[in-house]
């Protein structure tokens, strides 16, 4: 464990040596740029459009960094031949897997928690500016702390990005390994629809394959609570748990595989 | 002391010649620029399109990030909407294919199918979808479709059966239909008192300017936004102009009778005494006007113009 817990310390310094956190300040300008831009422009929306921005921007920043930094953890050290040093050390091979997962987790924590802090910021500002009878309309608070479901519920999904990007850093290259993951998220983004295809097509040989597909790829759609959040529609424990449960037996299933894979690879 | 210097002589040469540079090339291609369109106009963009049409295909292209494109579909809805609006004042009273407003629906229903809970868009598309021409397409039937879409969404908002009872009464005056909606919507848990009075006066006395009022008021008191409050403000205006033209209008008549023709303006009676000083509508942007017919009406340079076709009673007393 304390072997994991060092390779994934390494991990994060690496990624923050890489300037990832410059991302966050891209948000954050992003961010504050578009509270005074989008005032002007919605009809009494800006909060509500300031909380879809901001909610989005964290997951899609979050999804790039997930698919370019997981594709080079493994790759990268095959590529630079850093690799060799590594296993000459006394590491088990699934504990530098686990350890750069670990890694990659920590820096998408950090960034997610300074990203939400820069949109509470941002929002804690636009309530204060508002009219307390403006303020009644709203959906939800602006300041809301269910924001935080949104956010817990988006970094598992990243969890899963990374965790798909990982396993094909293992055999794979990094061009296609990107390629690959990002499919994957498109598909589990849309999956739902494979599960009602039986309805659009008359095969029942293409209904059973797009079932099946359903039930193998990640369904990351509940993992978007971000327009129920937004409108102060409420998210249930019983949900968060059962969505994280999921989100958990995913990554284990995509760890082993990457395991696996990354124990039988030869690197003579 | 001195410090080392930031940069060696050559090296901030360098960079002072590449930012000169980039300077002079983007200064002169915007000379280049305004030289062409100097000669060469650039056309107007002459219609407004859309390009994607369905809400299921969009919801796909936007790989989940339904919100964020709704939103963007919104922002473009309240600009098509204010520029429409500006051309139809440039442009006359006609409707022509730039100003007819043929977007407007398809729009908000983008926005409400990418986000199904976005409150705000039923509650714009019910007063300016039904809206007449120049201020909207003039089509109550699309209002109420959009806001049915929004009852089955969510079936707790009493607001939007209260909008449709609304544009039934105001717009088609089907003053049975919109009874039942303000009775639909006064079942709601949550919903305010004064829906189920609404519905029975609706019923009873349907047309009347005193419902108008009410419902003009309840929109007003529950907008969200400043549009629909202002709308609400000036739709209130209206009725008041109506109630103060009820009151002119018999001084018109009586100046009528006795000189044979109606004035050509106010000064007649101010000069009688029969008024204190020329009529201002309840905008106090234009004094009311007298036309050929001796019929008072509101200015067309008024906010207020046109003034609504107040909608018939629905029951007529029997021996009236």
């Amino acid at each position: 464990m304390k072997v994991i817990g060092w390779i994934a310390l390494n991990a994060f310094r690496e990624s923050v040596r890489d300037k990832v956190l410059y991302n966050l300040v891209a948000f954050a300008i992003l961010l504050i740029g578009a509270s005074y831009l989008i005032g002007q422009l919605t009809a009494g929306q800006d909060v509500k459009i300031i909380k879809d921005l901001g909610l989005a921007s964290t997951s899609i920043f979050g999804v790039f960094m997930a698919i370019f930094i997981g594709i080079g953890l493994v790759s990268k050290e095959v590529e630079r031949r850093s690799i060799y040093g590594l296993l000459a050390k006394p590491i088990e091979r699934y504990q530098l897997v686990l350890g750069k997962y670990a890694g990659l987790l920590l820096t998408l924590a950090i960034n997610l928690a300074i990203m939400a802090a820069a949109l509470y910021a941002v929002l804690g500002f636009m309530t204060w500016r508002t009219n307390p009878v403006i303020r009644t309309t709203w959906d939800a608070p602006g300041v809301d702390p269910r924001m935080l479901a949104a956010i817990g519920l988006t970094f598992v999904e990243l969890s899963i990005v990374t965790a798909i990007a990982l396993c094909f850093s293992t055999f794979s290259t990094p061009i296609l390994s990107a390629a690959f993951t990002f499919g994957i998220f498109l598909a589990g983004r849309l999956s739902a629809d494979l599960r009602n295809f039986n309805q659009v097509v008359d095969s029942p040989a293409a209904a059973t394959l797009a079932s099946a597909l359903y039930w193998v790829l990640p369904n990351l759609a509940p993992f978007d609570v971000r327009a129920q959040v937004v409108h102060g529609q409420p998210v249930t424990f019983d949900y968060v748990v059962l969505t994280v449960g999921y989100g958990a037996l995913y990554i284990a299933a995509l760890l082993a595989v990457a395991t696996l894979v990354f124990s039988r690879r030869d690197f003579k | 002391m001195m410090g080392r210097p930031l940069l060696p002589l050559s090296r901030l040469w360098q960079t002072i010649a590449v930012l000169v540079m980039v300077a002079v090339c983007l200064g002169a291609g915007s000379a280049l620029q305004r030289a062409r369109e100097a000669r060469y106009e650039v056309p107007p963009i002459e219609e407004d399109s859309l390009y994607i049409t369905s809400g299921r295909a969009l919801r796909f292209m936007t790989a989940g990030y339904n919100a964020l494109a709704a939103d963007l579909y919104w922002i473009r809805t309240i600009q098509y909407y204010g520029n429409t609006k500006l051309k139809t004042k440039a442009e006359g009273t006609t409707p022509t294919a730039q100003t007819d407003y043929r977007l407007l629906y398809p729009l908000l229903d983008l926005t409400t199918t990418l986000d199904p809970r976005f409150n705000i868009a039923y509650r714009f598309g019910s007063i300016f979808l039904a809206e007449a021409y120049p201020g909207g397409p003039g089509r109550p039937d699309l209002a109420i479709a959009l806001l049915e879409k929004g009852v089955r969404e969510r079936p707790d908002k009493w607001e939007y059966m209260q909008d449709i009872g609304f544009v039934h009464y105001w717009w088609t005056h089907d003053f049975q239909a919109a009874a039942t909606w303000f009775l639909r919507a006064a079942d709601v848990p949550g919903a305010p008192w004064f829906l189920r009075s609404l519905a029975a006066t609706t019923l009873a006395e349907g047309g009347d300017r005193r419902s108008s009022r009410l419902m003009w008021q309840a929109i007003r008191e529950s907008a969200e936004i400043d549009w629909l409050k202002n709308e609400a403000e000036r739709r209130l205006l209206q009725l008041l102009a109506l109630d103060q033209i009820d009151a002119l209008q018999p001084l018109v008549d009586q100046f009528t009778q006795t000189n044979g023709a109606p004035p050509a303006d106010w000064t007649p009676l101010v000069r009688a005494g029969r008024l204190p000083g020329v009529p201002l509508d309840p905008s106090r942007a234009a004094p009311y006007e007298i036309d050929a017919s001796g019929r008072v009406g509101v200015s067309r340079r008024s906010p207020l113009f046109p003034l609504p076709v107040e909608p018939q009673r629905m029951f007529t007393p029997p021996f009236a």
